[in-house]
């Protein structure tokens, strides 16, 4: 089994006003309900709006205060805005569901695998 | 018979791909696949002169392979996993030891889906495709592409990590999702062929040894896969273009176009075994782009003369590939067909709106059409337009000097 992460991209400011976010919901709700299904499901989640986040930095020996800034880590006209972590022992499954979550959201999609396997970090909790 | 080392490095390049492929599934890593079969090659080139040439290269070379890998993962065996995996592969090596050098399972269309597959780039698809299924070098791969060796080792370096960390599949793809990846396999075959028929640059025109690559990994193709019409369209396509090879370039080195080309030049059997294929996959009634393709060249290789081409079966053929791949590039291939049944201002006129501005052969075909039309003056500006975007000499130097030839009819009458 490794664990992926599918991360979901939107664009700037509020979603167009012809957005039917209902069905969008539902329609991610029909491929989180397959994902559950299969057994691969760890977590997923929409993310608030970008100005809601802040961003931390602070050195490594800790002895600087950490410097805390208004705003994402990266200004970009799309950012993340949602996220599903699942697991599979099947890539093009994975990539099946992305997909799908592509197509009921028409954003653009990344899917990337978590590093290493045995991590005991990415044990599946089931919320 | 003596055995050269230059027979081992060709009965290596020949067995690469299966063995790799079988070695990939007992290991379930690339790169140990890949060094066990380096090892075994070693061991080879000791031996091989010596005792003469095994009865079955390929047993010989996944056996042998099977071998070292067993005592390098013992050797590196510092962790109790890497000592279980080579106590696992041993009892399967046991199993086999009595077939050992027998008829070898093809493991073959396994590796080329995974090298192709849609997770990797184009570029990556077919650096895998020829490093695993064709057993090239890097520095072979690197020079055919034209690329710096640093920089096609770290592509493929790149894919094999992304193929480990993703966990890309070792497998043929479910049916539902076959006719998609294996047309993204005949892409990457089709492009290494393309390739070597007409290189992006360089001082020649094409790179016989690359397409003669394509063609060899494609029968491949269709002996693992014989009930697909479009891998045999494909073959069938490869074969009657590359038939004609001799005939495209003179004595000096220069591109001669089809219409001029000896066709006495053209390689009768190649000729013969590309048409019995578009015959026979055709038949099955299932035509897609690479068969229409493939019959397109059976019906230009039928002609004894260009002047004796059926051009209405070449539009036929052109308007049937174009509902399955309605592109532009299909749309001006066409015209170039209709200019011969309708005339160059019908043709013409089929150019206009099509997208192609940047694209050697959208120049080359106005360039033409007015040339014919005597419009000289703007058939020399397109043909320098198509001169300056290739890279490769040869084409490069031909459209340059029908250039010249346009341009100095600029003062005759229509």
């Amino acid at each position: 089994m490794k664990t992926y992460l599918i991360s979901l991209f939107s664009p700037d400011g509020p979603p167009p006003e012809d957005l039917d976010l209902t069905k969008v919901m539902a329609d991610l709700e029909v491929v989180n309900a397959d994902i559950r299904a299969a057994g691969g499901w760890v977590f997923a989640g929409g993310l608030a709006d970008q100005a809601s986040a802040t961003t931390i930095r602070r050195s490594r020996d800790g002895v600087a205060d950490a410097v805390l800034t208004d705003g994402p880590f990266a200004e970009a006209k799309e950012h993340l805005g949602g996220l599903t972590i699942l697991r599979s022992d099947d890539y093009d499954v994975v990539l099946g569901w992305a997909e799908r979550i592509a197509g009921a959201t028409g954003l653009p999609v990344e899917v990337r695998p978590f590093q290493g396997e045995g991590d005991p970090g990415q044990a599946p909790t089931d919320l | 018979m003596t055995v050269s080392g230059a027979d081992i490095a060709r009965v290596f390049r020949a067995e690469h791909g299966r063995a790799v492929s079988v070695l990939i599934r007992a290991l379930g890593d690339i790169d140990l696949a890949e060094d066990a079969v380096q090892d075994a090659f070693t061991v080879a080139v000791e031996r091989w002169p010596r005792d003469g040439m095994p009865p079955s290269p390929a047993g010989w070379i996944i056996t042998t392979a099977r071998r070292r890998a067993i005592d390098r993962l013992r050797r590196e065996a510092t962790r109790e996993a890497r000592h279980t995996e080579a106590l696992a592969l041993y009892a399967a090596e046991e199993n086999t030891a009595a077939t050992q050098e027998g008829p070898v399972k093809d493991e073959r269309l396994r590796l080329v889906f995974t090298c192709c597959h849609p997770a990797l780039s184009r570029e990556a698809q077919i650096a895998l495709t020829l490093r695993l299924l064709g057993g090239l070098t890097t520095p072979e791969i690197a020079h055919a592409f034209l690329v710096p060796e640093s920089t096609m080792a770290q592509r493929i370096v790149r894919a094999k990590s992304k193929i480990r960390s993703a966990g890309i599949p070792y497998r043929v793809p479910r049916d539902e999702d076959l006719p998609a990846r294996l047309a993204s396999v005949l892409s990457v075959l089709y492009l290494v062929f393309t390739e070597g028929h007409t290189a992006t640059a360089g001082a020649d025109l094409g790179r016989p040894d690359l397409a003669a690559e394509a063609i060899r990994l494609t029968r491949v193709l269709v002996e693992l896969m014989p009930d697909e019409p479009e891998a045999t369209g494909l073959l069938a396509l490869m074969l009657l273009t590359e038939a004609r090879r001799a005939a495209r370039t003179d004595a000096a080195g220069e591109l001669v176009v089809l219409a001029e080309q000896d066709r006495s030049l053209w390689d009768r059997a190649l000729v013969d075994e590309g048409q019995a294929l578009v015959r026979r996959c055709l038949r099955r009634g299932a035509p897609g782009p690479y068969q229409l393709q493939a019959a397109i060249n059976a019906v230009h290789t039928d002609a004894s003369t260009a002047a004796e081409t059926d051009w209405s079966q070449v539009v036929a053929l052109y308007d049937h590939l174009l509902r399955l791949a309605p592109t532009d590039v299909v749309r001006l291939n066409r015209a170039v067909a209709v200019a011969e049944l309708d005339g160059p201002q019908a043709a013409l006129a089929l150019l206009d709106g099509l997208d192609l501005d940047g694209y050697v052969a959208f120049h080359v075909v106005r360039a033409e059409l007015l040339g014919r039309l005597a419009r000289w003056p703007e058939s020399a500006t397109e043909w320098d337009r198509a001169a300056g975007l290739s890279d490769n000499e040869p084409e490069s130097r031909h459209l340059l000097a029908r250039a010249a030839g346009a341009a100095a009819r600029t003062g005759d009458r229509r």
